[in-house]
């Protein structure tokens, strides 16, 4: 899923400072999975909205709503009838949401009231951690299911580095060296030969230096 | 700070303990200010972050939750989650410059009326000290 972290009160409070009624959008996909920008956490922001603007002695109002998901065009099209009854609209969704709600209502006001970081999952309760960074072309079968282009800092293909210490990674106690656990799994299967083959250097332009990318599939296309 | 000021405190209390509790408190004849007004749940786990900040919201200059002592819960683990809520909550009065001292997180079993009476007393001379709710003290510009 894409993880998702809150912004600050303060800085949500400062976007939304001279507007005196505004809608919280929440949506039921990565967000709520995450617990950044589900119904509950909607009602968290604009109860903590409500509560420092009318501490500030400039009440607002807030209305609350939730969309199943705020990346597809028949789920944001739910707000159409009462987006323009707002001064302004925060989306607690990732970077995706504000973007489709403010090309569907180009009249309207978007503000993103989360921080969108990474693609991961919950390791445990209330913890997420990176796995993939979306480079566009998988290679973890060559690392037995470890992504080194996620998980290792310096996104090595052939590691570990000198700065692998101890299972940890140089840059932080925090940061497990993930090519320290590559090779424990190749040693463990009895596949440490497999890290003979050096890999060569990966084409990037599947990923970000290919510049914005899009998906198309024909068999999908509607005409109309 | 006007002695005239009678707060409005919210107390959630679980029905197994703090609850239970004020009961106990009642039957010994322990008096307690009548500022703090129980709310009975069915335990503290059912406590939100979002109760706590709406009854702010709402007015009330105070709010605690009183839950079983820990390792006692009833449901295992809700008063150790309702601490947590509250110290979220805390985090969040902090951030917009109101005093986190305004939210309480109590333990307490149900044998323990007088200590009901007790915290009913240290929340309100607290929030006493503290005067009212930003909240309440603002008018709408």
């Amino acid at each position: 899923m894409i993880v998702a972290d809150r912004k600050s009160l303060n800085e949500i409070l400062d976007m939304v400072k001279s507007y005196s009624k505004i809608l919280v959008v929440g949506c039921k996909g990565c967000v709520t999975v995450c617990n950044v920008g589900g119904l509950k956490e909607v009602q968290v922001l604009a109860a903590s909205l409500k509560i420092g603007r009318k501490k500030d002695g400039q009440p607002i109002e807030v209305d609350e709503k939730i969309l199943e998901r705020q990346c597809d065009p028949e789920y944001v099209e739910q707000l159409k009838d009462i987006v323009d009854n707002y001064d302004a609209v925060i989306s607690m969704a990732c970077g995706v949401g504000p973007q489709f709600l403010s090309e569907a209502y180009p009249n309207q006001k978007f503000f993103p009231a989360v921080n969108t970081t990474f693609y991961g999952g919950a390791v445990s309760h209330g913890i997420w951690e990176e796995r993939c960074a979306g480079c566009g072309t998988c290679i973890i079968h060559y690392f037995d299911g470890l992504c080194p282009i996620a998980r290792c800092s310096k996104s090595l293909l052939n590691g570990p580095c000198g700065g692998s210490d101890k299972g940890k990674c140089e840059i932080s106690k925090e940061v497990d060296c993930i090519w320290d656990k590559i090779v424990r799994k190749k040693i463990a299967q009895g596949r440490l030969a497999d890290l003979l083959h050096i890999t060569p250097a990966k084409d990037w332009r599947t990923a970000r230096d290919g510049g914005p990318r899009k998906a198309k599939r024909e068999e999908l296309i509607q005409n109309g | 700070m006007s002695d005239s000021f009678e707060p409005q405190i919210i107390a959630f209390c679980c029905k197994y303990c703090a609850y239970a509790a004020a009961d106990l408190a009642g039957s010994m004849r322990l008096s307690y200010p009548s500022n703090v007004k129980i709310t009975q749940i069915p335990c503290t786990g059912r406590v939100d972050i979002v109760h706590l900040l709406r009854a702010f919201e709402n007015g009330a200059d105070g709010v605690y939750v009183a839950g079983c002592m820990e390792g006692d819960c009833h449901f295992v683990s809700g008063n150790l989650k309702a601490r947590k809520r509250v110290e979220y909550v805390k985090k969040t009065l902090a951030e917009l410059g109101i005093e986190p001292e305004r939210v309480e997180m109590y333990n307490l079993s149900s044998a323990m009326g007088p200590r009901f009476a007790e915290i009913a007393n240290e929340m309100t001379a607290r929030i006493k000290k503290l005067g009212p709710s930003p909240l309440n003290t603002k008018k709408a510009a």
